[in-house]
């Protein structure tokens, strides 16, 4: 028996990520958008018109990644115009930096709006608790996905946790439902002060695909302020480290 | 006649070649008919009209001969008289009426647990929200009530449980769903873009992406009289047969992870990452979203990725087989799993149970050997894999063995595979039958999948239907933890992993 067990051991091997600031993604991954202007904008116009959440502006050019699901398909219409590229690195404390502009070639990561409470209190140990408000269970299998035995994001003291009496944070996944609004509120205010909140995918960040749908209520933002906006479809477990670390102010350099 | 045969390969289905029938010839014949067990109900809803009143369709699926069976009937929508409820005879039909009353405020006489499904905010009631739901009750001096959710303490969607318990022992166990409610099927008719109907469809369950949105492309596939590729059929079978392993993988994880058993934890996290980063390789995002596309996809297989998958499938394999023995001759584990949460095959039969639960409990329900269609129905003779004993052990074997069965599928697939040459992209734009039904059977991880579609007299759909296995399954996790201790309830209830959002859509 133990022997059976010394070779999972030995199949398995050493697997969490030593260098977390060095991942690259494959290839294949859609993560930051590039857009290009070209003298003629009609595949844009196109792409903008199939998008299946209006993530596309013609006039002006533009992209916005908290409403984009990364199906690609506009990369496919409008060739010369966008181009997804494998840059995972797509987190902003500002939800206007999420909107992509032509040349644009980095999602700027404004340290200045960061509180100085969280630099100061979390930079050591963040206890986040996660509520779904509509998500599909891919973005809250992602988030679980951070403290596996890959990435494990843990040892680095962020961690997500049972009560919200014992977090210091929420992160807020899904476009949220009229029937988790109350839900969702008061787990909010059962987080001691001072608290982040992080908003976890695209639904979350705008509402997605159900923006407009008459079962989301999204009131919520008109009276919480978001300390980070993360999109994706669902956003990748490095999206969220990337993002969270240089949050607390440990990742030195800067975006390239 | 009361039916209109057709089956999971066939096109879409005329409407008016669908009888209209009196409910109470179709009550009898149901009434009958569901006493074998050959016959089960895969979609039963109501539709408006146009002129008013309400339409109603039954898809029934017979296992034995491959058929769906379709019927509607029209009541009269003024009646005060209510319907017979099927559900008094049939409990798998409960979901479906309990729909219906819940949307349209038809009432289905001495339907014996006739609550709200999911609080959908186009609900007939709007009296009726999650803060009145009629939770069960019962009194006495030695019980207590344990409530759960709807916030969970793991990072999983919401749900509310309530327990009715003695001591340690749970007599009862309620489930009241609805917090994940999205409007999923109403932003489906929002509007024509097929673009964003397919990704409606991959966020039903993100965790199913590529069964939903399969499902979807499909349906459309059979409105339209084009041809599919048999490459696009195999290719989605790979990818089915990928998103299978990858669940099941990361369930036998979180069972280990439930009795504290961290090298069979370990273990299943790092080959679910690998899994599903090979799904990533593929098409660009660990869920396979993107790849499914109706008539086509962007992302052919080329021999460099068949060679990618093949061996990483092949590693997988090696290494979760590893894992699986050892599960067996563990005897902390099998301490915890062996009869518990057990669901004999009879209730599992008569509450409607489908997919790998039911399968566990002796009850074979699986679309790829019952309603096979592409590449089930031709190189690959799916055999389900059936236990008998319906506990947690059960399913986690089932799990088991299915990982090792669809790693097998995959290669057998991939290795007699010639990349296609000129692999159609997508297509948003064909016509589409007017006034017509198309449905499509997928056999997801968790189990059956259906979706329905109807279209008007321009060929746009008008009303689309989608039913997740979760539907049926979570009343089989509430009878499971019967008579178990409250503290087993996580183990059930990951034995079972279902769907939230799936259910609320």
């Amino acid at each position: 028996m133990i022997f059976g067990k010394l070779k999972i051991l030995r199949s398995h091997g050493r697997q969490a990520i030593p260098d977390l600031s060095r991942v690259e993604l494959a290839p294949t991954f859609r993560g930051r958008p590039e857009l290009t202007l070209t003298d003629d904008m009609s595949d844009v116009e196109r792409a903008a018109e199939m998008c299946p959440t209006g993530a596309i502006s013609v006039e002006p050019f533009s992209l916005d990644m908290g409403r984009c699901l990364f199906c690609g398909e506009c990369a496919r219409c409008a060739r010369r115009n966008i181009r997804f590229t494998n840059d995972y690195r797509i987190g902003a404390t500002r939800r206007e930096d999420l909107v992509v502009r032509p040349g644009q070639s980095v999602v700027p990561f404004e340290q200045s709006v960061v509180r100085a409470d969280i630099r100061r209190m979390f930079s050591r140990s963040l206890q986040l608790r996660e509520v779904s408000a509509g998500g599909d269970a891919s973005i809250e299998m992602e988030l679980g996905a951070t403290g596996n035995v890959n990435f494990d994001f843990g040892r680095f003291g962020v961690r997500f946790t049972a009560s919200p009496r014992h977090a210091d944070g929420l992160v807020l996944t899904g476009p949220v439902t009229i029937n988790m609004a109350e839900a969702l509120e008061i787990c909010y205010d059962s987080i001691p002060a001072p608290k982040l909140l992080i908003v976890c995918g695209s639904e979350a960040c705008s509402g997605g695909l159900f923006a407009r749908s008459g079962a989301v209520d999204r009131s919520f933002f008109d009276r919480h302020e978001v300390d980070l906006w993360l999109p994706g479809a669902p956003t990748h477990p490095m999206t969220f480290i990337e993002a969270v670390t240089r949050l607390r102010g440990e990742a030195g350099e800067d975006r390239k | 006649m009361i039916y209109h045969i057709t089956n999971n390969t066939a096109a879409a289905v005329p409407i008016a070649e669908i009888p209209v029938v009196d409910y109470m010839d179709l009550y009898n014949d149901l009434a009958e008919r569901m006493t074998e067990e050959r016959y089960h109900v895969a979609h039963y809803f109501a539709t408006e009209v146009s002129g008013g009143g309400l339409r109603f369709y039954l898809l029934l699926l017979d296992d034995m001969e491959s058929t769906v069976m379709l019927s509607s009937f029209i009541p009269d929508y003024y009646s005060e008289e209510g319907l017979a409820s099927l559900s008094a005879l049939h409990p798998a039909f409960h979901p479906f009426e309990r729909e219906i009353h819940e949307l349209y405020g038809i009432k289905f006489n001495a339907h014996p647990w006739c609550k709200p499904l999911r609080f959908a905010f186009d609900r007939c009631d709007r009296n009726s929200t999650m803060h009145n739901y009629p939770f069960y009750e019962m009194n006495g001096s030695s019980l207590h009530e344990v409530n759960v959710g709807p916030i969970h303490a793991g990072i999983i969607e919401p749900g509310a449980f309530r327990f009715i318990c003695n001591g340690e022992q749970v007599l009862h166990l309620e489930i009241a769903l609805g917090y994940q409610h999205r409007g999923v099927e109403s932003e489906m008719t929002r509007s024509d873009n097929r673009l964003r109907q397919t990704v409606l469809a991959e966020s039903v369950a993100g965790d199913s992406a590529v069964a939903h949105a399969t499902a979807y492309a499909e349906i459309v596939e059979k409105l339209s009289s084009r041809e599919r590729s048999t490459h696009l059929e195999r290719e989605r079978a790979v990818a089915l047969e990928l998103e299978r392993m990858a669940m099941h993988i990361a369930d036998t994880g979180a069972l280990s992870m439930d009795i504290g058993f961290q090298l069979f934890q370990v273990a299943c996290e790092a080959l679910r990452t690998m899994t599903i980063n090979t799904t990533q390789a593929w098409c660009g995002n660990r869920f396979g979203k993107g790849l499914i596309r109706p008539f086509g996809t962007y992302f052919p297989l080329t021999a460099e990725t068949v060679e990618t998958i093949r061996r990483n499938v092949a590693e997988i394999r090696r290494r979760y087989n590893e894992v699986r023995c050892e599960m067996k001759e563990s005897p902390s584990l099998l301490a915890r799993f062996e009869q518990c949460g057990v669901v004999p095959r009879e209730e599992m039969w008569r509450i409607g149970g489908v997919g790998a639960a039911s399968r566990a409990s002796g009850l074979c329900r699986d679309i790829r050997s019952s309603h096979p269609s592409g590449v089930y129905a031709e190189d690959i003779r799916h055999e389900p894999i059936v236990k008998r004993h319906g506990d947690v052990m059960a399913r986690l074997m089932m799990r088991c063995r299915e990982v090792l069965q669809s790693a097998d599928y995959i290669e057998k697939i991939l290795s007699a595979y010639t990349p296609a040459e000129d692999m159609p992209n997508p297509d948003y734009r064909s016509a589409l039958a007017p006034e017509s039904l198309s449905l499509s059977l997928i056999e997801g991880w968790r189990g059956e999948i259906c979706h329905v579609a109807l279209t008007d007299a321009e060929g746009r759909i008008v009303k689309y239907k989608i039913k997740d296995p979760s539907l049926h399954n979570w009343l089989a996790l509430a009878l499971a933890v019967r008579g178990e201790g409250i503290s087993d309830f996580p183990i059930c209830n990951k034995s079972f992993n279902l769907s939230y959002c799936g259910h609320d859509l």
